[in-house]
C-alpha cells in the first residue's frame, strides 16, 4: 500500500476511535461537562493528564530542540516534569477536596471575592488561548506534511474532530479520548526510538542506549557526540551555553508554570477521592516520563546520526564531507519538504555542516576552503524523519503522523474546555447571571466551547506572528499569577482578597511587562533581548519565576496590612486540608 | 464541620513536615545535582554518562516519580492514623455546587 494511503487509513481510524469514544461518553449534566462526573479512575486520569499536557511541541519539537542545544535542553526536561511534584504535594489533593468545577471558582471562594475570580478568569483565558493557537497550528502542519493537504484543510478537519467530542462530550468525552490519544502518541513515539537505539548502540531501551557504546567504531555515545560536535566548532553536547542563573530560573519558571496551568489543574477535579488526586499526579508523571526520558536519548542519537552522515571522517580531510550526489534517501525526502536545505557556498559539491557563528573555528574553516555552513536543519526533523532514518516500515511513519495529531488534538481539547468552563461557569453563572439553570449553563458551556474552537482555528490559520514567542508568556503568566495565590490560599489562613488581587496583578503586570519589553509583541522591543540587558541575567523565559516571588511577597505583605479574612473562609481552608471531615 | 483543631493541626503539621522533606529532595536532585553542582558532578562518570548531565536529563525525572509515589503512600498511612481517611463504601461525595 502507498504510504499516503496508509497514513490516511491510520489517521482516519484514530479519528473514528476518538469520535466513537465521544459518543459513548456524552455529557448529560454540568458535572459531566466540567469534571467528568468525578468518576475518572486515577490511572485513566493520569493518562488523560499526560495527553492533555504533552502538546504538539513535546511530541514533534522537543527531542529536536534538545538535539541542537544539548545540556541546555535540560530546562525543558526538568521544568516540565518537576512541576508535577509541586502539583501532587501542594495543590491537587486540596483542589480535589474543594470539590467544585474550575480554578477561578476556587480562587473566588477562597478569597470571598468575585473580583479575584474575574482576575483569575482573565489570566486563564490569556494563558489558554496563547497555548491553543500553537496546537491548532501543529494540527495543520502535521496534516500538510504527512497528508499533502493544505494547512487550512488540515485545520478544518482537526477543528471538526475536536468540535465533535469536546462540545458533545465535555470533560467526560475529552477524558476518555485523551486516554486513547495517549496510547496512540506514546506508541508512535517509542517504536521509532527503540529501533534507532538498536541501530546506533545495539541496546533496545533508549534510556540505556543514551549511556551506551556505539556499534560503529566503539566509544560511548555521549563522548563521541561531544567529540564530533566540538570538532565542528559547536558547544560540547553535555555542556551547553546558557548561564547557570538562567538555567536555574527557566527551570523554576517552567516547573511553577506547569503547576499553575488551569487545564492541568482541572484534571485533578475529575477523580473520585483526595487520595486519588495524589496518586493520579504520580501516574500522570509516569506516563509523561516515558516520553520525556526517551526524548533526550532520541535527540542525542539523532544528532550523532545526522552529524556523522554529513561529516563521514576527520574534519578538514577533503573526502570526509558527504558528496551531495551521494546523499541518502531520507535526505532527499525531507529536502522536498524544506526541513533540510543545502546551499553549496564553496561549489565543491560536498556538504559542510559546522558552526560558522564561532569566529575562531570559522577562521580555521575558511583556511580549508569552507565558506560558511551549507546545511540548514529544521529541528522538527529529528522526530519526523526518525522512522525513515531507521528504515522502519511505512506503517510506523503513518503512526508518527497519527501520534503528532493526537498530541495536538488532546492538548487543544483540554484547553478549549477550561476556556469554555471559565466563560459559562465563572463569568455567566458565577458573576453575571447567577440564577441560570443547569440546562442553560450546559448549553452556554457548549456554545462557548464552539466559539473558542472557531477562534482557535482562526488563530491557527493566521498565527499572529508572535505565537512561538509567547509560549514563555503562557508559562510565565501561569507561574506568576495563578500558582502563588492558589498555594497561599491553601497554606495560609491569613491571606485575604486584597492580598490576592494585588499579588495576581503585580505578578501579571511584571511578567507581562518584562516579556513584552524584550519580545516586542504588538510593538517594537524596548531593549535588545541579550544577556547584558536582562535583570540579574534572567531571560524572558525564566522571568515568570521572579514574577511568582513578587506575587508571593505582595500577597503576604498586603494581607498583613489589611483585616484577616472572615471566619467562614478559615473554615473553608480547614476543611480542604483534610480528606474527610467528621460531620 | 471542621476537625477538632488539635487533631486537624497534628495532621497538618505531619503533612507539612513530609512535604518539606519531599521538596528538599526535589530541589536537591534537580536544581542541586542537575544545575548548581553539574560541573562538579560531571567529573564523575558512570558508564557512558557524566553524572551531572545524567541527573539533568534522566535522573531528576526518575526521582520526581519516586517522590510522588512515596508521598502518596505515606499520606494514605497518615490519613488513616489521624482518622481522616475517606471511606471506601460511603465516601462523602460532595454534591456539585454545594459546600459540605
Amino acid at each position: 500500500m502507498e504510504l499516503q494511503t496508509l497514513t490516511y487509513l491510520i489517521v482516519g481510524l484514530s479519528f473514528a476511535l476518538y469520535i466513537g469514544i465521544a459518543y459513548w461518553s456524552r455529557a448529560s449534566s454540568t458535572g459531566d461537562f466540567y469534571v467528568a462526573g468525578k468518576h475518572v479512575h486515577p490511572v485513566a486520569n493520569g493518562m488523560a493528564t499526560a495527553a492533555d499536557w504533552m502538546s504538539a511541541a513535546s511530541f514533534i519539537s522537543m527531542a529536536g530542540i534538545i538535539a541542537f542545544i544539548g545540556y541546555d535542553g535540560s530546562v525543558y526536561l526538568m521544568g516540565w516534569t518537576g512541576g508535577y511534584v509541586l502539583l501532587a504535594l501542594l495543590l491537587a489533593p486540596y483542589l480535589r477536596k474543594f470539590g467544585k468545577f474550575t480554578v477561578p471558582e476556587f480562587i473566588g471562594e477562597r478569597y470571598g471575592s468575585n473580583g479575584a475570580r474575574v482576575v483569575a478568569v482573565i489570566c486563564l483565558i490569556v494563558i489558554s488561548f496563547t497555548y491553543v493557537a500553537g496546537q491548532m497550528r501543529g494540527v495543520g502542519i502535521v496534516f500538510s506534511r504527512f497528508l499533502n493537504v493544505d494547512i487550512g484543510v488540515g485545520l478544518l478537519v482537526g477543528m471538526g474532530v475536536v468540535f465533535t467530542y469536546a462540545v458533545a462530550g465535555g470533560m467526560k468525552g475529552i477524558t476518555y479520548t485523551q486516554v486513547a490519544q495517549y496510547c496512540v502518541l506514546i506508541f508512535a513515539y517509542t517504536v521509532p526510538a527503540v529501533f534507532i537505539s538498536l541501530q546506533v548502540t545495539g541496546v533496545a531501551l533508549p534510556q540505556a542506549a543514551f549511556g551506551a557504546e556505539v556499534v560503529e567504531g566503539g566509544g560511548y555515545l555521549l563522548t563521541k557526540l561531544d567529540q564530533i560536535v566540538t570538532d565542528l566548532g559547536f558547544a560540547a553536547y553535555t555542556d551547553g551555553t546558557k548561564s547557570t542563573v538562567d538555567v536555574f530560573f527557566i527551570t523554576l519558571a517552567l516547573m511553577v508554570g506547569t503547576a499553575g496551568l488551569p487545564h492541568v489543574l482541572v484534571r485533578f477535579f475529575t477523580v473520585p477521592k483526595v487520595r486519588d488526586a495524589r496518586i493520579s499526579a504520580g501516574y500522570a508523571l509516569l506516563f509523561i516520563a516515558i516520553l520525556y526520558t526517551t526524548a533526550p536519548a532520541v535527540g542525542a542519537l539523532a544528532r550523532l546520526n545526522l552529524t556523522t552522515t554529513i561529516q563521514t571522517g576527520p574534519v578538514f580531510e577533503e573526502t570526509a564531507n558527504l558528496a551531495y550526489e551521494e546523499r541518502p534517501g531520507w535526505f532527499r525526502t525531507w529536502e522536498e519538504t524544506g526541513l533540510l536545505a543545502f546551499d553549496d557556498k564553496n561549489d565543491d559539491g560536498r556538504i559542510q555542516y559546522y558552526n560558522d557563528a564561532n569566529p575562531e573555528f570559522a577562521e580555521r574553516a575558511s583556511a580549508h576552503g569552507w565558506q560558511g555552513n551549507e546545511l540548514t536543519v529544521d529541528r522538527d526533523i529529528i522526530v519526523l524523519a526518525n522512522p525513515e532514518i531507521a528504515s522502519l516500515p511505512d506503517w510506523v511513519v503513518a503512526l508518527v503522523a497519527a501520534g503528532g495529531i493526537a498530541a495536538a488534538l488532546s492538548t487543544a481539547a483540554g484547553l478549549l474546555l477550561v476556556i469554555s468552563a471559565a466563560v459559562s461557569h465563572d463569568l455567566l453563572k458565577g458573576v453575571f447571571t447567577r440564577g441560570i439553570s443547569e440546562r442553560r449553563e450546559l448549553l452556554a458551556g457548549r456554545i462557548s466551547a464552539a466559539v473558542a474552537i472557531l477562534l482557535a482555528g482562526y488563530l491557527g490559520y493566521n498565527p499572529p506572528g508572535f505565537v512561538a514567542e509567547v509560549v514563555a508568556l503562557a508559562f510565565g503568566l501561569a507561574a506568576s499569577s495563578l500558582f502563588p495565590v492558589i498555594l497561599l490560599g491553601i497554606l495560609s489562613v491569613r491571606v485575604n482578597k486584597q492580598g490576592a488581587i494585588a499579588g495576581m496583578l503585580t505578578g501579571l503586570a511584571f511578567t507581562l511587562g518584562y516579556i513584552l519589553a524584550f519580545k516586542g509583541v504588538f510593538m517594537p522591543p524596548l531593549a535588545e533581548n541579550v544577556a547584558e540587558n536582562w535583570l540579574f541575567g534572567i531571560s524572558p523565559e525564566g522571568i515568570g519565576a521572579v514574577g511568582a516571588m513578587l506575587n508571593f511577597a505582595v500577597t503576604i505583605a498586603v494581607s498583613k496590612m489589611t483585616p484577616a479574612p472572615p471566619e467562614e473562609i478559615r473554615e473553608l481552608v480547614e476543611r480542604i486540608r483534610v480528606p474527610r471531615s467528621r460531620p | 464541620m471542621s476537625e477538632p483543631s488539635t487533631n486537624g493541626s497534628g495532621y497538618w503539621r505531619d503533612n507539612m513536615r513530609l512535604v518539606g522533606i519531599c521538596l528538599a529532595v526535589w530541589f536537591f536532585v534537580s536544581f542541586g545535582c542537575g544545575i548548581l553542582l553539574v560541573d562538579f558532578l560531571n567529573r564523575i562518570t558512570i558508564g557512558g554518562f557524566q553524572l551531572g548531565f545524567w541527573f539533568a536529563q534522566q535522573g531528576s525525572m526518575y526521582v520526581f516519580l519516586v517522590i510522588i509515589f512515596v508521598y502518596a503512600a505515606r499520606m494514605t498511612v497518615l490519613d488513616r492514623r489521624h482518622g481522616v481517611r475517606e471511606d471506601d463504601e460511603n465516601a462523602p461525595q460532595d454534591p456539585p455546587g454545594t459546600s459540605s
